[in-house]
């Protein structure tokens, strides 16, 4: 377990530093600080889970589409994409490497996103499906907390618990911030866990940057229910100037702020 | 899926939502990955006896139109064949941004039923008439777009996605238990294609969905008036016929009839075939007013807005007087 741990540990920075280079490297404004938050998320989904491009595997689905930038970094680290040079195509002209993810099944990109509040449905179908054909494999997806104001969040939310679709893992990034600023109080971390035990779902809260608590927190599943994990997390996690500063929801990295950037990683 | 004459005047009473159940029924016979979800309309989809035969293959989700699309595109990412209904406003409007992800962007083979399109919700009034919807379905990249005239058309176009991988699609449902058919028997039906209702001279008229059946007692009227009308089904709304374009250089005077508003819908389409293809034809559109309009029966509505057959009569012996 803690040799495990120590792995996952690593695989975050891993995936932390492959942001910062790609944003670097595109030379234009992008996600970051919803993207640097979801590295420990991302570690877990993808090294406990069967994410594969064949079947049978679990899938998985980034709802907040914008956190692309966290999504590409993993897939490069887990090595769906084994060039590096791929990745750097990342915004540039052309490229099918954006700010929001574009399906691509040959290289695990389950959706095209970008407009908030629609992977959930998508996976709700997905896991459906998934039960229909007795494969006992399962669907995460990833949402944001500001995500969470999208009203088709919750029409999915009930499908889900009408269909007791215990194959179905959700977890909320809350990262306490959204493109205009800090989430206001009734979508903070502590409402968001509400909202979901009062959808019926089988909900645990844990901190997003902990691999131990994550691992836990997608262990104690339910038999009958869909599992949400509210992870808290830090907008900017890893990185001292953007740790919280909103400025880089979509922020450009010069050459100073880059090399800054990896001297604060590599030191937390 | 072919039938018999007496088949059309059964299916006539029945009208295009119950039939549509049931024509759903007989795909999932032959269909086992068929899947019929709903946002709480499975009843007023005709889907009542469909869900007790094959309650596996039915799933409500509840009053709620965008996760409907969403939860429909995941099933058909696993090769499910996807059926899903509400009223036409409600999926082209309310889900229209699932639509273009789901459907457009990402090509999922989704089919959208959009039951009681046009003025056919009569007294349920303009929040449930499909009056614009053809103009924002038309606009998504990669979606179908088709009308069925009457009840054997739409079991054709049905079976036709059902046992085909024509892509995502809008079917619209116009029309009534007890609408004019537009066929009595048997015809052979092409994705796509135009169907060629009446061959003549004079004016060309081209239509779809229910008020075909309007325009075809007019015709009929017409013949005896000596003029002569060559009518034309144009079933597929996207893709568009390119066939077409021959005829809109043969006729002088060309005549749209749709139970859609003015803007986006067939006489558009027409318009920009016209200019783009250099035709010096005129072009009439017989439609809804740019307008909420009241609300009443579905044979009230029809005169109210000029779409019955007598109104059609007089609007095209106008037209062919006009010099």
């Amino acid at each position: 377990m803690l040799k495990n741990i120590d792995k996952l540990k690593k695989l975050s920075h891993k995936i932390r530093k492959t942001i910062l280079d790609i944003s670097y490297n595109s030379g234009e404004p992008s996600h970051i600080g919803g993207a640097l938050s979801m590295a420990e998320i991302l570690a877990v989904i993808y090294s406990n889970f069967n994410i594969k491009i064949s079947k049978p595997f679990d899938r998985f689905i980034l709802s907040k589409g914008h956190g692309f930038l966290g999504l590409l970094s993993v897939l490069y680290c887990k090595k769906f994409i084994k060039n590096k040079k791929e990745i750097f195509q990342f915004q540039k002209n052309g490229s099918e490497f954006i700010a929001h993810p574009i399906m691509n099944k040959s290289i695990g990109i389950e959706t095209s996103n970008g407009s908030l509040g629609q992977g959930l449905s998508f996976g709700v179908g997905l896991a459906i499906s998934y039960k229909k054909k007795n494969n006992n494999n399962s669907i995460i997806v990833v949402l944001g907390d500001g995500e969470c104001y999208e009203g088709s969040v919750w029409e999915a939310a009930i499908t889900a618990t009408e269909n007791n679709l215990n194959n179905l893992f959700i977890v909320v990034d809350c990262n306490g911030h959204q493109n205009d600023g800090a989430i206001n109080k009734m979508m903070n971390f502590k409402e968001m866990k509400k909202k979901w035990l009062g959808f019926g779902w089988n909900v645990n809260s844990c901190d997003g940057h902990n691999i131990y608590d994550l691992i836990e927190a997608f262990k104690k599943s339910s038999k009958t229910k869909p599992t949400a994990i509210i992870a808290k997390t830090i907008k900017g996690k890893g990185v001292n100037f953007m740790e919280n500063n909103n400025d880089w929801h979509h922020g450009r990295l010069t050459k100073n702020l880059y090399l800054e950037s990896l001297k604060s990683i590599n030191k937390s | 899926m072919n039938f018999k004459s007496i088949d059309a005047k059964q299916w006539l009473r029945m009208g295009p939502r119950a039939m549509f159940g049931q024509f759903m029924i007989n795909i999932a016979k032959k269909n086992k990955k068929l899947m019929v979800l709903s946002a709480d309309l499975g009843r007023s989809s005709g889907l009542a006896r469909f869900k007790i035969e094959f309650p596996k293959q039915y799933i409500s989700v509840g009053i709620s139109e965008q996760n409907l699309v969403g939860v429909a595109a995941g099933l058909a990412d696993e090769g499910f064949k996807v059926f899903i209904t509400s009223f036409a406003p409600f999926l082209s409007m309310r889900a229209s941004e699932q639509i273009r992800m789901n459907l457009g962007y990402m090509k999922h083979n989704v089919n959208l039923v959009a039951l009681g399109s046009g003025l056919s919700m009569g007294f349920l009034g303009n929040s449930h008439f499909g009056l614009e919807d053809i103009a924002i379905m038309r606009t998504i990249p990669n979606l179908n777009v088709t009308c069925p005239a009457d009840c054997s058309e739409l079991g054709k176009v049905l079976d036709d996605y059902a046992f085909n991988d024509r892509g995502p699609s809008y079917i619209r449902l116009t029309g009534i238990p007890g609408s004019k058919n537009l066929y009595d028997k048997n015809y052979s039906y092409k994705f796509g294609k135009n169907i060629t209702i009446n061959k003549g001279n004079d004016i060309l008229i081209l239509s779809y969905g229910s008020v075909l059946g309007q325009a075809r007692i007019s015709v009929e009227a017409l013949k005896k008036m000596n003029i002569s009308v060559q009518l034309v089904n144009v079933v597929s709304l996207k893709p568009i016929d390119d066939s077409v374009i021959t005829l809109l250089k043969k006729y002088k005077k060309i005549v749209t009839i749709e139970e859609h508003t003015s803007v986006g819908g067939l006489s558009t389409i027409m318009s920009e075939k016209l200019i783009k293809n250099q035709i010096n034809s005129k072009l009439f559109s017989i439609s809804l007013p740019d307008k909420f309009g009241p609300t009443g029966t579905y044979d009230y509505l029809l005169k109210y807005h000029a779409l019955d057959s007598d109104s059609i009569t007089k609007k095209i012996i106008k037209i062919f007087k006009k010099k």
